[in-house]
């Protein structure tokens, strides 16, 4: 979890948080570089129709915007790439700028794997945990719950480590 | 194919055409609630964007938490559209419309 540092917001992360970072930030990055499918609800969630009643004006604007706003967020997924551990555990130290990118990758990540996973105002997170492990503790669920729990508690201690905003 | 000449000189007065009312009302940026983003997330988009204060932030996403949905900026159509474009790259859930 990431911690003031002067200037800087500083994270030790163990081997394993290394490698789920990587694999989640990677995840984002193939889902917006292979060619993105409107039609999955994961692509229509990071880029929304801006008029959800005028699909022709919708797809014009999408037309002149989708591209650098694909850009920025494989930029931003790339920048929690670039920041960690080319192996094992070590430290992350991130300024201003790269604490930005990191909290909209781990948000992207969040929102992909929030709506695979079907979450909704009603989930409550532990519980559902509960129940995919009591039906199969080594499923890809209780994984993919598990992680999208985690990505929660590290976004929150990174704004938490943010410096104050004006 | 004929072309309408332009007239040389401008009427001295204007026509006396009944037009319709313009729509001037201005457009509005909308966020919608969503089940994924973290409430101390979209506080912190709110002031970073749009430059408001820690207690407009988030009355703005109490609103959005609550109400379902706020408007988060008012102004001209481009001005909004590139407003929700960049809701957009934060992932939060943004849409234009009239106001």
């Amino acid at each position: 979890m990431f911690r003031r540092n002067g200037t800087q917001c500083v994270a030790t992360f163990a081997v394993d948080e290394v490698r789920v970072l990587r694999k989640v930030a990677g995840e984002v990055v193939g889902l917006l570089t292979d060619g993105m499918d409107h039609t999955d609800p994961v692509v229509s969630r990071l880029f929304p129709d801006i008029y959800p009643d005028r699909p022709e004006d919708s797809a014009e604007f999408r037309l002149y915007t989708e591209g650098e706003l694909k850009t920025g967020k494989i930029d931003q997924a790339g920048a929690i790439l670039a920041a960690l551990p080319d192996e094992g555990e070590g430290e992350v130290r991130l300024d201003g700028e790269a604490a930005e990118a990191w909290l909209r990758a781990i948000n992207d990540a969040r929102l992909a794997m929030g709506t695979r996973l079907d979450i909704t105002a009603e989930t409550d997170l532990s519980e559902e945990l509960e129940i995919a492990v009591v039906h199969d503790p080594g499923s890809s669920r209780v994984f993919q719950l598990s992680v999208y729990a985690y990505l929660g508690y590290l976004q929150e201690s990174l704004l938490n480590a943010l410096p104050e905003i004006e | 194919m004929g072309v309408m000449a332009l007239p040389q000189v401008a009427p001295v007065e204007a026509p006396e055409i009944e037009e319709a009312p313009a729509d001037d009302r201005p457009w509005v940026t909308v966020v919608w609630d969503d089940p994924v983003n973290l409430m101390s997330y979209v506080t912190w988009v709110f002031q970073k964007l749009f430059g408001y204060s820690r207690d407009k932030a988030e009355q703005l996403m109490l609103d959005v938490h609550h109400k379902g949905k706020a408007v988060v900026s008012i102004g001209a159509r481009e001005r909004m559209e590139m407003d929700a474009n960049q809701l957009h790259g934060y992932g939060l859930w943004a849409t234009v419309d009239r106001a």
